[in-house]
This record gives structure tokens, sequence and C-alpha cells, in this order.
């Protein structure tokens, strides 16, 4: 049994490799191409556009990774982010709270409406794929109420935009302006990893995934961490929640729509497993950074908008299709 | 989502059979069910829906105030409601059958997609239903009138503009909405179509698409600006690309640089006007849209004639003329 366990974590570490090399080295020939067709691709500028593009995106698909990896899946991503969004702004704008205490509605607002989805699923037994479609109309619904159909601004309190739009590295190592979206996308990757690899939320996690029942049947108390893991992505939408308004200044109530799909592509790209049981917090992150590179670099290249997505459907496709193979 | 769709078709004659029900016992025991009650509810009897292309965007909440305006003063009553993003031109369908179902005195369309919605617009003629077309034309002659802006003359006059200020010659970059909608298409042919005649030494270098969206408009406006590392001027076709025009320009230290020029509204872009971020902008006049739409279905319901198209204006604005009684009543928050 013990034999069998550890055979399989090292096939599953290695086909693991293979999938993030994969991912990888996709995301180099990417840069080379780019780099060749054009002469303002590979600039500082344009390097930290993309990785600012990648850090909204980045840390909905950490989340959303957590719940593929139960076999589960999260649509409500990106209109929780929406709400979390308007949530801090009715705290800061609205309310005039200090800016603390609304970025801190705005990732329980994201936990919150996790929880709800765990709840949903695990107690009630609503296929996630029902019941976070329902938590996308109710969080779209929400977020439009309580705006009131209106963006709420931030401009009385420019420190907010400075949480995704500043640079602390910037003021250490002076030259090196790297927005802190960035780095709080990086620190959110770390801390996920943590989660994931090294923690009891994130082997429950994998053994969910591979064997639901079997893990019940051990004794694990499986509804409960489903909720948890639920409430975890909530809280990683949250946290987008929060550096979306802060980049845009503003919580602009009618945006998501769409932003779950791009989500769970970075996690499926990086060899997040839609079956459950695989997935790595470094696939995800180079998943995101390769939907945003492509979404980038095609930009730099003027090709036509309807190409675009033609091209960066195929890509996901491809990713899946290379999944599958590898899995013969 | 079909289900709401549902529920909502089923809900409006349920909710008024079951006010009905409780009413028309106690207030008019001997009268015949029905008719006391449905006069009751409504402050009038003429009833016009208007099927707008959203309703969460300030353009369209702006458009609703000018038509309850007009409701008051013509005392008619009115619904406004339309889907929830730009690209649901199935849902739009459902709002005007559902509309039609209703059998009010006129209706008010602004059609998403103009030939989708032919069929049911038919349908609204053979029932001696007026239809007056808003915001944006219906390609057939069903619509007695249509209220809107000629975008291709407002995006030529953004043009000019452009063109004037950044001394009629460079590169210039434009970021529209979409490349299918009736304002989208208009709007840069418009701009595009006056560079090409008049400007020979503009260059228009690119034109991309960023579906409203203030975040994916941001970013795209960086990239363009990082391909055209000379970009003089760019221009953003209505509220969500300008706004990702001006972050872009802001997030690349590019302010004063490039000549930016918007369309439409809203708190940010007037705050980029004042402060000058923002060279000007071409407002529409969205509460004129409503007002004068609503005003054209009280003619039609009365049998006057109508022309065939109403326009109703646009305006250029910039920090000179911001706070003018001519502009401030057309610009929303």
């Amino acid at each position: 049994m013990a034999a069998q366990a550890i055979t399989q974590r090292v096939s599953v570490v290695r086909s693991d490799a293979i999938q993030r090399l994969l991912a990888f080295g996709a995301l180099i020939v990417l840069f080379l191409v780019f780099s060749l067709a054009s002469p303002n691709f590979l600039s500082f500028d344009n390097v930290v556009g993309i990785l600012l593009a990648t850090a909204v995106n980045g840390v909905l698909a950490l989340g959303v990774t957590f719940v593929i990896v139960t076999a589960g899946i999260d649509l409500s991503v990106g209109t929780v982010m929406t709400l979390s969004a308007v949530m801090t702004g009715v705290f800061i704008t609205n309310w005039q709270l200090p800016v603390p205490l609304g970025l801190l509605a705005g990732v329980s607002t994201g936990c919150l409406a996790g929880l709800v989805n765990g709840t949903v699923v695990a107690k009630m037994k609503v296929p996630p794929f029902i019941a976070t479609l329902g938590m996308l109309n109710v969080a779209r619904g929400l977020a439009l109420v309580l705006s009131g159909l209106k963006p709420i601004y931030f401009n009385d309190t420019p420190s907010f935009n400075s949480i995704a739009m500043g640079s602390v590295l910037g003021g250490v190592i002076p030259g090196l302006q790297i927005p802190n979206a960035v780095l709080i996308f990086f620190f959110a990757a770390l801390v996920a990893n943590w989660l994931l690899t090294q923690t009891v939320i994130g082997r429950y996690a994998f053994a969910i995934g591979s064997n639901e029942e079997a893990t019940r049947l051990s004794g694990v108390n499986v509804d409960g961490w489903k909720m948890g893991i639920y409430a975890l992505a909530g809280l990683f939408s949250g946290l987008a929640g929060v550096l979306i308004a802060a980049r845009l200044n503003s919580a602009q109530p009618s945006l998501g729509l769409g932003y779950e799909l791009d989500a769970i592509s970075a996690a499926v790209i990086g060899g997040t497993s839609l079956g459950g049981g695989e997935g790595t917090i470094l696939g995800t992150v180079i998943g995101a950074f390769l939907i945003s590179t492509l979404t980038n670099g095609l930009r730099i290249l003027s090709v036509p908008q309807e190409w675009q997505t033609v091209i960066t459907g195929t890509i996901v496709v491809v990713a899946v299709y290379l999944d599958i193979v590898r899995r013969r | 989502m079909t289900i709401f769709k549902l529920l909502r078709v089923v809900a409006a004659p349920l909710a008024a059979a079951l006010l009905v029900g409780a009413c028309a016992p106690a207030s008019q025991p001997a009268a015949p069910a029905g008719q006391p009650a449905a006069q009751q509810a409504a402050g009038s009897d003429v009833y016009i829906p208007l099927i707008s292309k959203g309703f969460q965007h300030q353009f369209w909440q702006a458009v609703k105030q000018g038509a309850e305006k007009a409701a008051k003063d013509f005392n008619v009553r009115i619904t406004f409601e339309g889907p929830e993003n730009e690209s649901q031109v199935d849902k739009q369908i459902e709002m005007l059958q559902a509309a039609l179902d209703k059998k009010p005195k006129a209706l008010a369309f602004a059609a998403l997609d103009s030939k989708a919605a032919i069929p049911l617009l038919q349908k609204a003629k053979d029932a001696n239903i007026p239809v007056v077309g808003f915001d944006s034309g219906v390609d057939s002659d069903i619509p007695v009138t249509t209220a809107a802006t000629d975008n291709i003359a407002a995006a030529g006059a953004a043009a000019d503009k452009m063109a004037e200020l950044i001394g009629n010659e460079g590169e210039v970059a434009v970021i529209v909405h979409d490349q299918t909608s009736r304002t989208g298409i208009d709007r840069r042919d418009g701009f595009l179509n006056r560079m090409k005649e008049k400007y020979s030494k503009i260059n228009i270098v690119d034109v991309q698409y960023g579906g409203g969206d203030q975040l994916k408009s941001t970013d795209l406006a960086k990239a363009m600006i990082q391909a055209h590392p000379n970009l003089k001027g760019f221009f953003g076709a209505n509220e969500g690309s300008i706004i990702g025009v001006l972050n872009g320009v802001k997030e690349l230290n590019k302010e004063g640089k490039i000549v930016v020029i918007g369309y439409d509204s809203g708190k940010q872009q007037i705050d980029a006007v004042r402060s000058g971020v923002e060279a000007g902008a071409i407002t529409q006049d969205p509460i004129g849209i409503g007002y004068k739409s609503v005003e054209a279905a009280v003619k039609a319901i009365k049998g006057e004639s109508l022309p065939k198209t109403i326009d109703t204006g646009f305006h250029w604005y910039d920090k000179t003329n911001l706070e003018s009684d001519a502009i401030k009543p057309l610009l929303y928050n």
C-alpha cells in the first residue's frame, strides 16, 4: 500500500514535470518568436506590462486550481471578484471606512461566497458546475445591486490605487519599477504553493480529487475540507477583486463575466487535470503567463483581434490534448 | 438562464392575476374582475415599453432618465429594460417578444443586431404597434422613425479635432468596443474615413477592440503604445475603451505626450479632461435620445407623421466648455 502510494506519487511528480516543461518551453518559444518579430516586445516596460496583465487572472487561477484538483470546478470566480471589488468600494468610498477595513471586506466577501459554494456542493450535493454557475449569477446581480449600477471610484483615497500600482520594489531598488500587483501575485502564488504541497488542505484536495469515496472511507471529513477549499478559492477571488479595483481605481460592477474561463484555462494549460487529483501552482502560474504573453505579443504584432481569439482558443485545446496524450 | 427568462415571462401575468384576485373583490365587489384593478395599477393606460441595448451602463441610465421625463410630460407609462451586455442578442430578442406579448400601444427599440429583430418587428407592424428605433438604426423600413446620434459624423468630428491637435501628421491608434455593433462600426469608419479623406499625412497604425472592458482595454492600450513608440494620438470610441487608453497612457508615463480623444462621458473621463490628460471627447445626448424616442412614440400613436430619422445631436467638449450650460447636462458621472 505504502509502496504503491510512493510510486504513484513519483509518477505524478514526473508527469507534472513534463507538462510543466512543456508549458514552460512554450512560454520560452513565445518570448523568442515575439522578440524576433517585433523590437518593441522585449522592452522592460512591456515585460512589466505582461506581468501586470497576468496579476488579476493569475490570482483567480490560483484559487480555481485548488477546486479543480478536487475534481470540482468554480465558474463563479470572475463575478465573485467583481462583487468583492464592489464591496471594497462600498466600504472605502460609500461608507468612508479606513482602507485596510475595505481590503478585509473585499477579501472576506470572496471567502464568504466561496464558503457558500462549498456548502452547496458538499452539504447539499449540488454538482459544482451548477452550484458555482448559480453563484456566478448571484454575485453578478449583487454587484450591480450594491453598486447601484454605477462604478464606485476611489478618488478620495489615493493610497488605495498604490496597493496595485505603487512600487515598493522601486523604492528599495531604484529603476526596478515593478508594480505591487505583480509582487502580490507572486506572494499569493508562494502561499498557494505552500498550501497545496505542504499542508493538510492540499493533501486532502489531491486525495478527494483522486478518489473521493476512498478518502471518505478512510475517515477524512471530506465535506468539511471541500467547504474549506471552495472558501479558499473564494478568498483568492476576493484578493483579485481588491487588485482589479486598485488597478482601475474603481469598482466596475459590470466586469467579470468570462474571467472565470481565462482562469480555468490558465490552470489547465499549466497541467491541472479537470479530472482532479493533479495540478501544481507553478504550472498554473506559467499557464497564466502563457495566456497574457500570447495576448500581448499578438497585440504588439497588430494581429486582428478576431484571429487573436482563434489562436488563444486553439492553444487551450492543444494544451488539454497534450495532457490527455500524456496520460495514455 | 432560460429558467429565469421563463420565470419573468410567467411571473408578470401571474402577479397581475394575483393583484386582480386580491384587489378586485375588496375595492369594487360588483365590477367584473380585472378591469378596475388594471386601471388602478397603471397611472395611464398608454403603455410604451423601451427595449434598450443595456441597462447597467451609465449611458443607458441617462437614456432611461430622459425617457422617464418624457413619460411624465406626456402622461404615458413606460418600462425600460435591456440585456446585461451588448453581445446578448438572443436575450434582447426574448425581451422584445415579452414586450410585444403585453400588447403595448407603441414600442421603442435599440437594436443590438438590427437584422435579428426584423421578424418580431414585422409582427409588431402587423399588429399595428408603431416601432420607434433609438440609439442605433434597424436595417428595415418598419420603424416609423429612429432617434439616434449620427455616429459617423460625430467620429468624423473627433478625427478633425485629433488632426488639429497633433498638427495634421503622425501616428494615431484607435480602440473600439467591438467590430460588429452598429455604433462600433460607425464610429470606427467615421474616424478612419475622415482621416483618409482629409489628412494624408496621418497614419492610423492600429485599430483594436477591447469589448468595452476597462481592464482588457488597459492592457490592450499598453501593448499598442509599446508597439508604436512614435504614437502621437489615441482615440477611444466608447467609455470603456477610453478608460483603457487613459490607464495605459498613465501607467506608461505618456501623459501629455499622446493626444487622447474619447467618446461619451463618465467620471474618470471627465476628470481626465479636466486635468488635461485627455484633450477632449465627443458626447452624445443620452437624455435627449430617451426623451425624443418616447415623444416620437406618443406622436406615432396619435398618427402624426414623423421624419425618418431624428438626429439627437453630438457635441465636442474639453476643459474650456466642460462646465458650460450647453455641455454639463449631457455629461454623466
